[in-house]
């Protein structure tokens, strides 16, 4: 047998799927069912005390879930993954494995608007505090960890702006501090880039957007590299310390380099709750089939898109990392070279009301608060997803009230300029 | 032998051949990994003996502890020591004194004792280190899937269901070559400080 390595459209197709063992069938079985039949009490017993693998109740665990579940982690290099309801979702399951109340982590500054919002105000009601850095000067990240700092959060590519984040260099403050380096990788997805390659020990994804890719179904999930141990310092009592919920087990000395994925699934997604419905993770893993191919044109797409705008007087300018004048484009060459995503933002020259009225113009572009959809969307941050940011806060994370987000879908390119060149002209 | 990564068809091989493992350091206390491991192993198909010198006179679900190596009484396959790193090289030593002697020595998840590998191999012995039976034999199987782990594996076979005592195919497709290249970097420079 040779040991040759699939490539990434193979993986998407096939990793974590096989034929059904009951029916033979070929496509992963929807299986709609809350709970499992135990053989007897014996194995019932072992599945509750984490010693057998198998399923339980779909809170827990779920096969068409776990399908999902393994073929994320074999498309970002991680060792195991735990698929949950949302990208919100998956957020608060981490952070809950590594932070106590009184904690701290330290986040970018340009993040998506709900996560800002999560972070500021949902988390901070549980006691675990974020201090914001600067993804463009490394320096903040190093001057905001303290003695109880316990995880980095950022995002790859950036929403909205599509800013690309130097994950290497924030990975080795990371490594330096003794902490996880989180990386939301919603708007790369793991066809452009994967985070565990540039230093990432945690990836969390918003399945909602490119990998589920239609629009169709919310989920999230969470990755884990393998990378991190969770034994120095005994700083992550959740993972190192014994369990009194599974009869004193340590769960990073049982399940060794997957015990993350296994402490945000028995501990974050048992008991807050979160899970994902099998039906979203069928329609998800569907999606994911096609991934490459779509994201290929999404690419091809926002690029030629990018350019239409750069070149329109009405334009005042254009950020997308795929250009070549753009300020991060030396980081999308490096860290996105097949191509700097489909999620931008320009602003106008006309200001806030011309924003106002090229929405109201546009008519193949879908007027929407969601990204990484087939269909183009276009939003106005200022006042929808970045609405509850003060002014200062909304600038500061690429989202002005002059600024416009497009999300480019897989229609022909000719048509999206089209739309976009009569609803600028107005 | 690269005991930082091992290929898929090396571990593959061992858990393919081998049919009777004595688990030193075995716990009959039953939230332990090495009950799991032990216990999932028998349910496998293999042949378990636990070793324990502090449990003698009980027995792991049915089968007696055994005091030392040199009890057993019968060829092994292999031995799986369930010791932290320092006590291996004792187990591995009282191992090779067998006859026959074993074929594998397998350190259980978290022990490594690189000194006490290059013995047993030089007298013959395969060695796994810092891996557990159990999550490899899942893995290379699929079964662990369902915890949503990486099998790094692929199989477009109908698989049939697993019942108690089966031994499943470990003949899938490997997608790295046994290596999760990330998480083995990570364990390879933490065994090398610097
Ligand atoms: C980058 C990013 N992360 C996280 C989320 C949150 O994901 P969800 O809406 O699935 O909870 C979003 C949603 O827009 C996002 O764009």
């Amino acid at each position: 047998m040779t040991d040759r390595l699939p490539g990434f459209s193979t993986l998407a197709v096939h990793a974590g799927a096989q034929p059904d063992p009951t029916t033979g069938a070929r496509v992963t079985p929807i299986y709609q069912t809350t709970s499992f039949v135990f053989n007897d009490a014996d194995h019932a017993a072992s599945l509750f005390g984490l010693q057998a693998f198998g399923n339980i109740y779909t809170r827990i665990g779920n096969p068409t879930t776990a399908v999902l579940e393994e073929r994320m982690a074999a498309l970002e290099g991680g060792t195991a993954a735990l698929a949950v309801a949302s990208g919100h979702a998956a957020q608060v399951v981490v952070l809950q494995q590594l932070l106590m109340p009184g904690d701290e982590f330290i986040a970018a500054r340009k993040l998506y608007g709900g996560s800002i919002n999560q972070f500021t105000h949902a988390f901070k009601s549980f006691g675990w505090n974020v201090a914001w850095a600067d993804p463009d000067d490394i320096g903040s990240f190093e001057r905001a960890v303290t003695p109880r700092t316990k995880a980095i959060f950022i995002e790859s590519i950036a929403n909205p702006a599509g800013s690309i984040t130097d994950i290497e260099a924030i990975a080795e403050v990371a490594r330096k501090a003794g902490v996880p380096l989180i990386v939301d990788n919603t708007l790369a997805t793991p066809y452009l880039i994967r985070p565990i390659d540039h230093g990432a020990d945690i990836v969390v994804h918003s399945l909602t957007k490119f990998l589920g890719g239609h629009g169709n179904s919310l989920g999230g999930i969470i990755v884990d590299a393998g990378t991190f141990d969770w034994s120095k310092d005994n700083k992550y009592p959740m993972l190192n310390e014994p369990r009194p919920e599974y009869h004193g087990i340590r769960i990073q000395e049982t399940f060794g380099n997957f015990a993350f994925a296994i402490a945000c699934r028995v501990l974050g997604l048992r008991d807050l709750g979160p899970a994902l419905s099998p039906f979203n993770a069928f329609m998800i893993l569907t999606g994911i089939e096609t991934l490459p191919l779509r994201m290929q044109k999404h690419c091809e797409n926002a690029k030629a898109v990018a350019e239409f705008l750069a070149g329109h007087s009405a334009v005042a300018s254009v950020n997308y990392a795929g250009l070549a004048s753009d300020k991060y484009n030396r980081l999308a060459r490096k860290y996105a070279p097949k191509g700097a995503g489909a999620v931008f933002t320009f602003s106008l020259r006309g200001g806030y009301d011309a924003g106002v009225s090229l929405v109201s113009n546009l008519k193949l572009f879908s007027h929407l608060a969601n990204v990484g959809d087939t269909r183009s969307l276009v939003i106005h941050p200022a006042s929808t997803t970045h609405s509850q940011l003060d002014d200062e806060a909304k600038v500061r994370s690429g989202a002005g009230p002059d600024v416009v987000r497009l999300s480019i879908g897989i229609e022909d390119k000719e048509d999206l300029i089209a739309d976009l060149e009569q609803a600028l002209v107005v | 032998m690269n005991h930082d990564a091992y290929d898929d068809n090396y571990i593959r091989s061992i858990l393919n051949n081998v049919k009777s493992i004595a688990m030193v350091g075995a716990s009959p206390v039953n939230v332990r990994p090495s009950y799991f491991a032990f216990k999932y192993l028998a349910q496998r198909g293999y042949d378990m003996i636990p070793v324990n010198p502090g449990h003698v006179g009980k027995s792991l679900l049915g089968k007696p502890f055994v005091a030392s190596l040199r009890d057993i009484g019968r060829p092994v396959d292999m031995i799986d020591i369930f010791r932290s790193s320092s006590h291996i090289m004792p187990v591995v030593e009282e191992a090779l004194t067998l006859s026959p002697p074993p074929k594998v020595i397998w350190m259980q998840l978290g022990a490594r004792d690189d000194a006490a590998a290059a013995k047993a191999e030089a007298a013959g012995l395969k060695v796994v280190m810092n891996r557990c039976p159990k999550i490899e034999y899942g893995r290379l199987s699929s079964e662990i899937s369902w915890m949503g782990v990486n099998s790094r594996t692929l199989s477009s076979k109908r698989a049939p269901i697993p019942t108690q005592g089966m031994r499943l195919s470990l003949n899938r497709m490997s997608v790295g070559g046994g290596a999760t290249a990330a998480s083995d970097r990570a364990a390879k420079n933490k065994s090398e400080p610097t």
